[in-house]
């Protein structure tokens, strides 16, 4: 049996603007297992960047509030300090690919020494040998050797994509959290990207994070599947019984929503927008604009357990009181 | 040639000048090179394609915002390649622009009824009353209801899909024949994108609109186009029937990008996809002969590295520019 890596419970992370806190993550838990890849999947402004942000640590001024429990490997991240974190965890436990990536890379250093930089910094080893470990990591992402004394602008998208994927695994992390990898990438160049997280998970026994909008998208990785609206998971479940039946009116309406290219269905959309984080509905947040809605919905459903690995936040899937 | 064709290009080509210093000239980018193809009043027509392919290039030459390097462009029968500017005024009432980007197409310092009327004022309607009433419209058929709500807002008041939806208004507000979507949907979310295509659909249908629909994304072109064609490298290498080119493609390059394109499938984890190598030429040193030979899985040696493809029908209005099917 595979052992669980990182464990979220309850996490918060508010921003403070003039308009009020904005609750971007607001109360969520999740597990993930040793090699196991978690899709997380939203709507732009659902919280999903940031709950990466609130994991890793990476966070701007305005933090209004920051709490919750973060157990990798046993141990609460929240206990270190910001000092402790930098020097155990970022990068060499953890790691990110950041959104953009392409824009994530210094214009002025070449490839093979950005990405032998987190070594020269963190491990303090000297510098040929960590070029000698980027050389490898480059290699192992499918970058030949000859691209790697360039600058990136002189890469194409795929290529500096690539580079970034070898920099986030360069001090040998257990978790990377993928944050739209392929978003600004065309679709061969994205089919690329995805055979090669699919193979180096497999061999370094990887556990991601994918966070993405694209539905299609994310079952080229997910082992499991979390949706986020407005802050909240709002159902978490295993790949297989997500893909083929959804529970959430959400879920249901987004899978609705996709487009696919080898079956012919009627697509359907979500009326309304999302609401905004400073102030969203009470009770349930979905419950403006759902179909199913009920007297029940004005209460905000807590995640309950529905099935062998499956919770969903909805009051049609929680029995009446005893 | 017959009657109900709207457009119709023989030959396109839309180069860009490469400068060097001031004077001198390196060359050229040849975003568009020989593209010919007839579009149907009332249908709509996908044009799919990586970036970089010249799908927008095209879409732009047939704006008229671009001078075509060479090759005809014909609008119902007229000659459009080379308009004066009372020409051009005729002709870019009839068409309608729909912007990838809403919140960047329009101005941020003007209201919604302010963005609508700009059409009409340039186009000479006078009256405050009918410019009114043809903005109350728009924003009807869009389905920004109710409409005295939107009329005095401004962009950044608006969500994506709303600031998309006045968008459209403005392409329709002159009742055009023809209208060009350049990825209207590209930066929207999932739940928002179906609704805007709907709408495009539906607008098409009640107007007898043609439409092209440029778009990089093969998953929503059987939804919302009768016609697709595939462009690579600054020509189309293959044109038909939506339905037959997913059931049936032809050419390698459209399979390949049929095949990288993932459907909601959690087996999808367990795959590995098959992709060509290499990257898509640059365009101002193309390849000689067949633009994807490079990359190609099937390439014939001597042939296809040297001589163009011809367009081959392979099936009743199923065109294929490839050597494997000559």
């Amino acid at each position: 049996m595979s052992s669980t890596l990182l464990e979220v419970e309850d996490l918060y992370l508010y921003f403070s603007t003039r308009k009020g806190p904005v609750k971007a993550v607001d109360g969520v838990s999740f597990k993930i297992d040793n090699g196991e890849t978690l899709a997380l999947i939203g709507e732009s402004g659902c919280g999903k960047s940031s709950l990466a942000k609130a994991i890793i640590r990476l966070l701007p001024r305005n933090i209004d509030t920051y709490k919750g429990r973060i157990y990798f490997d046993g141990e609460d991240l929240m206990n270190l300090s910001e000092e402790e974190f930098r020097r155990s965890i970022r990068w060499a436990k953890i790691s990110i690919v950041p959104q953009a990536a392409l824009n994530s890379l210094n214009p002025v250093i070449k490839i093979s020494q950005q990405v032998a930089e987190p070594l020269i910094i963190h491990d303090k080893i000297n510098k040929e040998t960590a070029l000698k470990k980027a050389k490898e990591a480059l290699l192992l992402v499918g970058i030949p050797e000859a691209f790697m004394e360039r600058y990136p602008f002189e890469l194409s998208g795929g290529m500096r994509q690539r580079a970034v994927i070898a920099m986030s695994l360069i001090m040998n992390p257990d978790l990377v959290i993928l944050d739209e990898p392929t978003s600004a990438l065309d679709v061969l160049t994205q089919a690329n990207i995805m055979n090669l997280l699919k193979k180096i998970r497999k061999e370094l026994n990887l556990s991601f994070i994918f966070i993405t909008h694209d539905i299609a998208l994310s079952s080229e990785l997910a082992d499991k599947v979390a949706v986020m609206y407005a802050g909240q998971i709002i159902e978490l479940g295993d790949a297989e019984s997500f893909y083929s039946s959804p529970l959430h009116p959400y879920s249901i309406k987004l899978m609705a929503s996709v487009p696919t290219l080898r079956t012919d269905k009627k697509l359907e959309f979500i009326p309304g927008i999302p609401p905004s984080l400073i102030n969203p509905p009470k009770g349930c947040r979905f419950a403006p604009r759902c179909p199913y809605r009920f007297k029940r919905c004005i209460k905000d459903p807590p995640l309950t357990e529905v099935g062998k690995n499956r919770f969903v936040r909805c009051w049609l899937h929680v029995v009446e009181d005893r | 040639m017959s009657e109900d064709v709207l457009l119709s290009a023989k030959d396109l080509c839309m180069w860009y000048e490469l400068k060097k210093g001031l004077f001198g000239k390196m060359g050229y980018v040849r975003a568009v090179d020989g593209v010919s193809f007839d579009l149907k009043r009332g249908e709509a027509v996908a044009l799919v394609g990586e970036s970089g392919s010249g799908k927008t290039t095209l879409g732009k030459t047939i704006l008229a915002l671009y001078r075509p390097t060479s090759g005809l462009l014909k609008f119902e029968d007229k000659d459009v390649t080379n308009l004066d500017s009372k020409g051009l005024m005729w002709y870019r009432r009839q068409l309608g622009f729909i912007q990838q980007d809403p919140f960047g197409a329009l101005a941020p310092f003007m209201s919604i009824k302010r963005i609508l009327e700009e059409p009409l004022i340039i186009n000479k309607i006078k009256n405050p009353a009918e410019r009114a009433k043809r903005v109350y419209e728009a924003l009807e058929e869009v389905r920004l209801t109710p409409v005295q709500d939107f009329v005095g807002k401004y962009p950044h008041m608006l969500s994506g899909g709303q600031q998309q939806r006045v968008v459209i208004a403005r392409a329709i507000i002159l009742n055009p024949k023809l209208i060009i979507a350049d990825e209207p949907i590209s930066m929207l979310d999932a739940s928002v994108r179906v609704g805007i295509l709907t709408l495009l659909r539906a607008l098409q249908e009640k107007h007898d609109l043609s439409v092209i629909y440029i778009t990089h994304d093969l998953s929503t072109t059987r939804y919302f186009s009768e016609w697709i064609y595939i462009m690579y490298a600054g020509k189309i290498v293959e044109m038909t029937k939506t339905k037959e080119l997913l059931k049936s493609p032809y050419h390698p390059y459209t399979k390949a990008l049929l095949n990288a394109t993932p459907d909601p499938d959690p087996k999808n984890r367990f795959i590995l996809r098959e992709t060509p190598p290499g990257e898509p030429p640059n365009l101002a040193n193309p390849p000689k002969g067949c633009r994807f030979h490079t990359r190609c899985p099937h390439v014939i040696k001597g042939l296809c590295d040297e001589k163009d493809p011809p367009e081959i029908d392979v099936k009743k209005a199923h065109l294929v520019k490839c050597w494997l099917y000559v």
